[in-house]
């Protein structure tokens, strides 16, 4: 099957709408979906599902929120990590407060707290753009995670100063505390992963998602054309935060099962998701994830070559990593300020063509 | 308060109804300086108003005085019989005003279709939610207003780059995704800013059948700034003279062609 458009004629917008009007991307996205679901749960062990895809799925996520924000919206923010702690926060309290709830509605409760949050972070942004939104935004970022740190209301007054997801069971599997297994973790973070990639797709395609783009693009124009600038930022900046809370509350009751917020919830993470986003590809969903997997992936991949097969000290590859991804930011900001997703959108462009490319 | 216009037809056989909106006294300041001096003007149902003078004589203050993008300090803006109150550029929008730009202002970002899909913004009412889920209202919407939008694109000519990023089009179809965009949008007042500043002969030509098209078959009333005087009495019905932020002119391009003082302020006169 070749990569082709001739002859797959489309006679409804419904069909020219869709999300891949290309048969080959259309076959690919359900043999991918199908792989994801029905495969990998039976293959999945512990390295596996800790070392990549759980952190991968949710970095996902996350990507997908701060795309949201920045990419689509184009407002730069390096909150993520402030943003992803209420997300642990919120679900925390309410996973304590109300054991009996499903841990689907705590979860989905807790990217709306945080949704109301970002949206207050994002008042500012109403009158200030670029640098000066990011040192807000960071501003947000230390404010939260000492927040969380000095209000001991937040960690249920336990002496440790951290928070332990307790044991919560869905469809009788244990999902959080020390005896949730590798499938279900797996499954609970895919079923949100599908169900986010999906919510962001449907945002950014329609009237919302434009209106982000329009005040992204030109600000000035998209008011003329009647772009209420106060509706379209304070709305990214709520849905991003909505992803981002669901991805934070995730990372703590599924990932990690104990967080120390300024540890897990730093200014590196911040930045680690923006880096996903830029090196994925501002302003697209599938960038999102490739930009997720590749830095999820690369210190393992370096891990593996440097340390198991050259036998190189670990310092000396955990050292290399920070050079790696240093010079990869700087070679996509210069090179492919679009990131992974238009290099893919280029080669997709070739095959078209390809093999009589005139 | 009621204006009073008799309607009329023109030579070509237009029909120009009463008046769509009326400036008065409109005095517009930055600091010190007075960009716009007491000017009053009414632009009529149907008709192609041009508003024409020299570098720096105002005419795009008072196109984003109409547009809303400044509020002038004196004077009052009617808009089809009622005092239109100091709004937001948006707001002006919703009311059924759309505009180009001098420097084209179309989100690179985005493909053509998205652009000017993105002119129907005032018309789309499906909620967030909906749109989320792409459910209902929203599907049904982007499928209605698509169809929409394809007639533009079929009636400007568009149709090969319908898909293709704004970022790659040439000068001369971004000024046609602009207008195509301000058109989605249905407005009762289009005001297009220099539609032809930076053309040669041949686009200049598409770009007037183009206008020309619009107001006839749409009814569209037309608010133009033009440079190009070959143009501007072509096209216009009434044109607006302005020098120094003062309206020194006002009437049909013969009228206007024979003041003297607008023969003056072009050609300039000797300062003895």
């Amino acid at each position: 099957m070749l990569y082709r458009e001739a002859g797959d004629f489309k006679t409804t917008y419904r069909a020219d709408n869709q999300t891949f009007p290309i048969l080959f991307d259309r076959v690919g996205f359900w043999i991918t979906l199908a792989v994801a679901w029905l495969i990998v749960p039976l293959v999945i062990n512990d390295y596996w599902a800790n070392a990549i895809l759980v952190p991968f799925l949710i970095y996902a996520i996350a990507a997908i929120g701060l795309n949201i924000l920045t990419g689509y919206c184009g407002q730069v923010s390096l909150g993520t990590g402030g943003f992803m702690a209420v997300g642990a926060y919120a679900v925390y309290k309410l996973m304590t407060a109300f054991p009996d709830v499903s841990m689907v509605i705590h979860i989905l409760l807790a990217g709306g707290i945080t949704a109301i949050v970002g949206a207050l972070f994002g008042l500012p942004s109403l009158r200030i753009k670029g640098f000066y939104l990011a040192v807000a935004t960071l501003a947000a970022q230390f404010f939260l995670v000492w927040l969380f740190n000095k209000v001991p209301w937040f960690y249920n007054y336990s002496a440790s100063g951290q928070i332990n997801a307790p044991e919560r069971f869905l469809f009788g599997q244990a999902i959080t505390g020390a005896n949730a297994g590798p499938t279900a973790q797996y499954l609970i973070c895919l079923a949100f992963v599908t169900f986010c990639a999906l919510l962001a797709r449907n945002l950014t395609r329609g009237t919302v998602g434009r209106s982000w783009m329009a005040i992204r693009d030109m600000d000035i124009a998209a008011e003329i054309i009647g772009v209420n600038p106060l509706r379209a930022k304070l709305t990214a900046f709520a849905v991003s935060s909505f992803f981002i809370g669901i991805a934070g509350a995730l990372f703590f009751a599924v990932y990690l099962g104990a967080v120390e917020v300024g540890e897990a919830f730093g200014i590196n993470k911040s930045f680690l998701v923006l880096f996903m986003c830029i090196i994925g590809g501002l302003g697209s969903i599938f960038g999102s994830f490739a930009g997720a997997a590749f830095l999820v992936l690369l210190p393992v991949a370096l891990k593996v070559i440097g340390a198991d097969l050259l036998g190189w000290p670990t310092q000396i590859v955990s050292h290399l990593q920070l050079v790696v991804v240093g010079g990869l930011i700087m070679f996509f900001l210069i090179k492919e300020p679009h990131g992974l997703a238009q290099l893919w959108r280029l080669t997709k462009e070739k095959l078209r063509l390809w093999p009589f490319p005139y | 308060m009621k204006d009073t216009v008799e309607p009329y037809v023109t030579q070509d056989g237009r029909a120009i109804g009463g008046m769509l909106m009326h400036l008065r006294g409109i005095t517009l300041r930055f600091g010190g300086v007075e960009a716009i001096k007491n000017i009053s003007f009414d632009i009529r149902q149907g008709e192609i108003r041009a508003i024409i003078g020299p570098n720096g004589a105002g005419k795009s203050s008072m196109l984003n005085v109409i547009s809303g993008f400044y509020n002038p300090q004196e004077g009052e803006v009617w808009f089809r019989g009622e005092r239109r109150p100091p709004m937001k550029p948006y707001q002006v929008a919703r009311q059924g005003v759309a505009r180009t730009f001098q420097n084209i202002a179309l989100f690179e970002g985005m493909s053509v279709l998205d652009n000017i899909m993105t002119g129907r913004l005032t018309q789309m009412k499906a909620g967030m939610l909906a749109q989320a889920l792409w459910m209902g209202r929203a599907e049904r919407e982007e499928i209605e207003h698509r169809a929409h939008v394809e007639r533009i694109i079929d009636f400007l000519e568009i149709q090969s780059i319908r898909k293709t990023p704004v970022s790659r089009l040439p000068y001369g179809l971004k000024k046609r995704v602009e207008l195509a965009r301000a058109l989605a949008a249905e407005p009762d007042l289009l005001l297009l800013d220099e539609p032809m500043a930076g053309m040669n002969v041949e686009e200049k030509e598409d770009m007037s059948r183009f206008i020309l098209d619009v107001n006839d078959e749409f009814g569209t009333t037309i608010a133009l700034i033009e440079h190009d005087m070959g143009v501007v009495m072509d096209l216009s019905d009434r044109v607006v003279v302005m020098d120094y932020g003062r309206k020194i002119g006002d009437g049909t391009p013969a009228e206007v062609r024979n003041n003297q003082e607008v023969i003056d302020a072009y050609l300039g006169v000797a300062h003895d």
